[in-house]
């Protein structure tokens, strides 16, 4: 094994930043699709689903996205599911990511005038076509800001898959790591892996939020 | 083979969770301590008059806010010593969360100070109020007003994050966890149990802030 950080020991982060990127498609999927069902709950009609779906973004938000992975991880052991590491840890993702995204969108969908569902309902356009064609559309314009900025979010955590083992950017910076004795040199490098990442999503994110400010006033 | 689930041995190691459980609160508050010391001084330099130190701040806070704590807690982990400083796991990890709070502190009191407006300043200093008593009393006060749900929010984040500190052997409770689960192999039990108890620090936390605010924030009604 090489004893210093060269050409071999990059070559196997970007191979770990090939998963992080997977991992996090996965999870912004998955997370979308749940999210959606999540919010439509939470904005439906249904007290029983409303106060279910509160719920269940109360307990994701309110505890440690590792303690997620872990209980998902070993839970679905414990019903007798062997599943690979990395699925365990994409459903892990993808349940907090819809807890999250799902709170988003509520939000997203309750800021829609309510005018414009009621003149809907007046015209007799029945919920799944309301909300298709006319809630949503204008609900994603308004969430497009903090989506964005909540994929930033959602890349960085993937990095707490290392610590359940699967290896993927952090967790091949550990092995490189303890291979080379230079930390210092592949963390930072390690880092700006992430930065590259996440930086022009938080710019893009911001720049959405600005001209979204400027076209509400 | 004992049987499928056995919180008995949760029970028998509750003495040692519940002290990381203050572990954890002790760790997340020294962390918010530093994050907002950060956070103050760094929209204080984020306003400077000196360019480097204006672009020094926005580099730090971009930089934190775009990579992985993790990541982060490993690299001071390893740098610090490289420094001279020999610190125990909890104080690095304490330095680590005040830095990635701190980071997000600034950009969240800059919003609430910006929304002050500029007119205020000026009756202040009309009033014959030092600068600092009027970036105190009247600046920064009402703009923590403004941003407390904000700040609160993160703050909590900050907690569940201090989960994390137990990569480097931190005091806490997750890494208290991670013993009683080495010891007994009760993974899913010890693991639903802290998360259960992960909840109960963050409303815990929550009920904390909103008598903070209601002590401190509140508008005198005397």
């Amino acid at each position: 094994m090489g004893a210093t950080f060269g050409l071999a020991e990059f070559g196997f982060l970007l191979s770990g930043l090939r998963w992080t990127l997977l991992l996090s498609v996965i999870a912004f999927v998955g997370g979308g699709l749940v999210g959606l069902a999540v919010a439509l709950a939470r904005t439906g009609t249904s007290a029983v689903l409303r106060r279910a779906t509160a719920g269940y973004i109360a307990v994701f938000q309110g505890t440690p996205l590792l303690m997620q992975l872990f209980v998902v991880y070993y839970g679905l052991g414990l019903i007798g599911l062997q599943v690979p590491a990395w699925a365990a840890v994409a459903i892990g993702f993808t349940l907090n990511a819809s807890a999250f995204l799902g709170e988003i969108w509520r939000g997203a969908i309750q800021a829609v005038p309510s005018g414009q569902s009621e003149a809907a309902t007046a015209l007799g356009i029945r919920y799944p076509a309301r909300m298709r064609h006319i809630v949503l559309p204008q609900a994603f314009r308004i969430a497009q800001p903090a989506t964005v900025g909540y994929l930033v979010q959602l890349i960085k955590g993937t990095s707490l898959a290392a610590i359940v083992g699967f290896i993927e950017l952090a967790r091949a910076g550990q092995i490189v790591s303890n291979q080379t004795y230079q930390p210092i040199l592949v963390f930072g490098v390690v880092g700006a892996l992430y930065f590259v990442l996440c930086w022009p999503l938080s710019l893009y994110s911001a720049r959405l939020e600005t001209r979204f400010a400027a076209n509400a006033r | 083979m004992g049987p499928v689930l056995d919180f008995g041995v949760v029970s028998d190691a509750l003495p040692a969770l519940l002290w990381g459980c203050l572990g954890t609160m002790g760790l997340a508050v020294a962390g918010m301590v530093l994050a907002m010391a950060i956070g103050i001084g760094g929209v204080l330099a984020r306003g400077s008059r000196i360019a480097p130190v204006r672009t020094a701040t926005i580099a730090f806070v971009e930089i934190i806010r775009n990579t992985p704590f993790l990541v982060q807690i490993f690299f001071l982990f390893f740098a610090l010593p490289q420094l001279g400083l020999k610190l125990n796991p909890t104080v690095t990890a304490i330095i680590a969360l005040g830095l990635n709070g701190g980071a997000y502190a600034i950009e969240i009191i800059r919003g609430g100070v910006q929304s002050i407006h500029k007119g205020q300043t000026e009756a202040g200093l009309a009033l014959g109020l030092h600068r600092a008593q009027v970036f105190r009393l009247v600046v920064l006060k009402p703009a923590l007003r403004a941003i407390y749900p904000s700040l609160t929010g993160q703050f909590i984040l900050l907690t569940l994050t201090s989960s994390i500190c137990s990569s480097v052997a931190a005091y806490e409770l997750t890494s208290v966890a991670q013993r009683i689960e080495s010891d007994t192999f009760r993974s899913f039990e010890v693991y639903f149990t802290i998360t259960v108890m992960y909840l109960a620090i963050s409303w815990i936390m929550m009920t904390g802030f909103a008598v903070l605010s209601r002590q401190y924030l509140s508008y005198p009604t005397r």
